[in-house]
């Protein structure tokens, strides 16, 4: 038996069958349709990655063209969001910000899932004493404040956006792996597993084929719910200038030079609050969507 | 063989062993996460050749890893964490002098957060489905989703360069001027608290939801007890051990903000000192840190443990 048997049935047990006879594309647009939440998360996230990838199309101004005449202006036809201390366009700085964002929250998460996933998969699988030593350098890595780690793993190597993505990542990856760990514990007792063990299937072929597919679910959920934990993790550490370094723009940096100004131009300081709160809610609330839909048994909270 | 509280704890602290020794192998190997050789990074571009041989010969790199680790966990157990490269100055003073300010932060920011975030996920849960029930359920999304730092700039700038209620930034010894030290720090620890209302709120609900729903709650209610009865009686009580757990998770996460909002409110705690510390590649200070933070969120954990047990006999029946 594959895989894509194994999750169909799974799914039809839970959903109508009617349903589970459509094509996925289809499957998935009336999921969407009926969970008005996902619907706006996910547009807001297409616009948001569309800003960035077209941030040269899109912005008005270059990122880093100074004009020292036009030193923190208010809003105006010219300049939609006013402008910064050395007369950078906000607005433009904003679309470009966002590239840094979203290239900050995957990397992060990517580095946590390449670290987690594997080691949960395999000392969940392998078990016996390899179980357990992993399980305590789990516990190990996971008593740190996860900021207090990045900041620290930050320092330790060199300052700049990539290097505090790594080290988010770092503490991220004993979440994911404990999580993995346990799905596997429960998936590999599982009928199905002992069967393809039965019929002489490879350790490799066994967690690759049926394992890792059958317990990543929960993984799914948490990813998505971690991009938002991330990017509020870059924009801290920009804030504290230990990620995006100037002149590149990023959200956490612009507030910091906002928080400067304050007294003068307090206007400056919410456009970016807002580009992250939104997008940390938007991750937050597909995170929750795709719970909902993975498992039907529970309700949205 | 101990049963009860005393044999749960007990059986806690052997936990504790590989915890902490995985924990301090972290602090010390983040020395050997830097590129290239550490010890002319730690040194800096303009270090002398004896500087960096006194480096090398400080951290003992000299040595083999292993054997420089049990070396430097020695001498932390002793309470030597090194001295600042920069100022020169003890690491464990320095820390030990900005750590009240971070730990007032912190036990603040709970304090609001549990006064907060428990009475709205018990009033959402009473009421769930109604209007109130999803105003709260929505300001809770709101709360874990919002960049602290920046609710701390715009209570700044609202309450302290607006109205001034409040001082900007700084801060004041709690042990010379408690009452002062608490004023000063109300904004930041508002800033902090956001989260904890959010999470508090939202866990307290649901776990309430299930307890509520529960067959024995279905007998109770049958059997004519008022809702306020069950509510107070067998409700809440279920769900103590979900708030005390939940509340110890959270320490973790507000020594994270903390370090952000200290920042945002020039404290001089330790939070601004790690992140000082970092950006000044000043290693010694950022492995103090870093290790009496760990052991700080260890010990808070194993206390909520206890507790849960002290409460809850059932925990330490299973242990």
């Amino acid at each position: 038996m594959t895989d894509t048997n194994m999750t169909t049935m799974t799914r039809t047990a839970a959903a109508p069958a009617a349903r589970a006879t459509l094509p996925p594309p289809v499957r998935f647009w009336a999921w969407l349709w009926g969970d008005k939440r996902a619907l706006i998360s996910l547009a807001y996230l297409s616009i948001l990655i569309l800003a960035a990838v077209f941030a040269p199309v899109i912005a008005p101004y270059a990122p880093n063209k100074q004009n020292l005449m036009d030193l923190l202006a208010p809003p105006s036809g010219a300049h939609w969001l006013g402008t910064d201390d050395l007369g950078r366009d906000t607005l433009s700085r904003l679309i470009y910000g966002s590239y840094n964002a979203l290239y900050a929250a995957t990397l992060a998460v990517g580095i946590g899932v390449a670290i987690g996933v594997p080691l949960g998969v395999f000392i969940g699988f392998v078990g016996g004493w390899i179980d357990q030593v992993g399980s305590r350098i789990i516990d190990g890595v996971l008593a740190f404040p996860p900021l207090v780690l990045a900041v620290a793993v930050t320092g330790a190597l060199g300052i700049g956006l990539t290097n505090a993505m790594i080290a988010v990542g770092f503490a991220f990856a004993p979440v994911l792996a404990r999580t993995m760990r346990a799905q596997t514990l429960v998936v590999k007792n599982a009928l199905y597993v002992e069967a393809a063990t039965g019929f002489g299937a490879s350790r490799l072929h066994l967690i690759l084929r049926h394992i890792l597919p059958n317990a990543i679910q929960p993984v799914i959920v948490e990813v998505t719910l971690m991009l938002a934990v991330a990017l509020l993790a870059e924009a801290g550490l920009s804030f504290l200038s230990l990620g995006v370094q100037p002149p590149e723009s990023s959200w956490g940096g612009m507030l910091a030079r906002a928080y400067h100004y304050v007294e003068v131009a307090p206007e400056q300081m919410y456009a970016p609050g807002f580009a992250i709160l939104f997008t940390a809610l938007a991750f937050n609330t597909l995170g929750e969507s795709i719970r909902v839909l993975l498992d039907p048994t529970i309700k949205r909270r | 063989m101990m049963y009860g509280v005393p044999g749960m704890v007990a059986q806690r602290l052997m936990q504790l062993v590989p915890v902490m020794i995985v924990a301090t192998f972290v602090v010390f190997s983040l020395v050997y996460m830097m590129p290239g050789d550490p010890a002319m990074m730690i040194a800096g571009d303009y270090a002398t050749a004896e500087r960096i041989a006194e480096i090398r010969h400080i951290y003992g790199f000299d040595r083999p890893m292993l054997v420089q680790y049990f070396f430097w966990l020695g001498n932390a157990v002793q309470g030597d964490l090194g001295h600042s490269l920069f100022s020169n100055e003890s690491v464990l003073r320095l820390i030990l002098a900005r750590l009240p300010h971070t730990v007032l932060l912190v036990l603040y920011a709970l304090v609001l957060g549990a006064v907060f975030g428990i009475p709205l996920g018990i009033l959402a849960a009473t009421r769930q489905g109604t209007t109130l029930d999803k105003v709260i359920t929505s300001i809770a999304s709101l709360g874990v989703a919002v960049p602290s730092f920046w609710l701390g700039i715009i209570l700044v700038t609202l309450f302290s360069l607006g109205y001034r209620w409040f001082p900007a930034t700084g801060a004041v010894s709690v042990f010379e001027k408690p009452l002062e030290s608490i004023y000063y720090a109300t904004l930041p620890a508002i800033a902090l608290s956001t989260s904890v209302v959010a999470v508090l709120a939202r866990q307290v609900r649901s776990a309430l939801l299930e307890v509520l729903g529960s067959q024995y709650i279905r007998t109770l209610r049958a059997k004519g007890l008022s809702s306020g009865a069950i509510l107070w009686k067998h409700g809440l009580r279920n769900v103590a051990a979900t708030m005390l757990t939940i509340a110890g998770l959270q320490v973790n996460r507000l020594f994270s903000s903390a370090v952000i909002i200290e920042a945002v409110f020039a404290i001089p705690g330790v939070g601004n000192l790690i992140s000082y510390s970092a950006l000044n590649k000043d290693f010694p200070v950022v492995q103090g840190v870093a290790l009496v933070l760990v052991l700080v969120v260890i010990l808070t954990n194993l206390l909520v443990d206890v507790l849960n047990a002290t409460f809850d006999p059932r925990v330490a029946a299973s242990a």
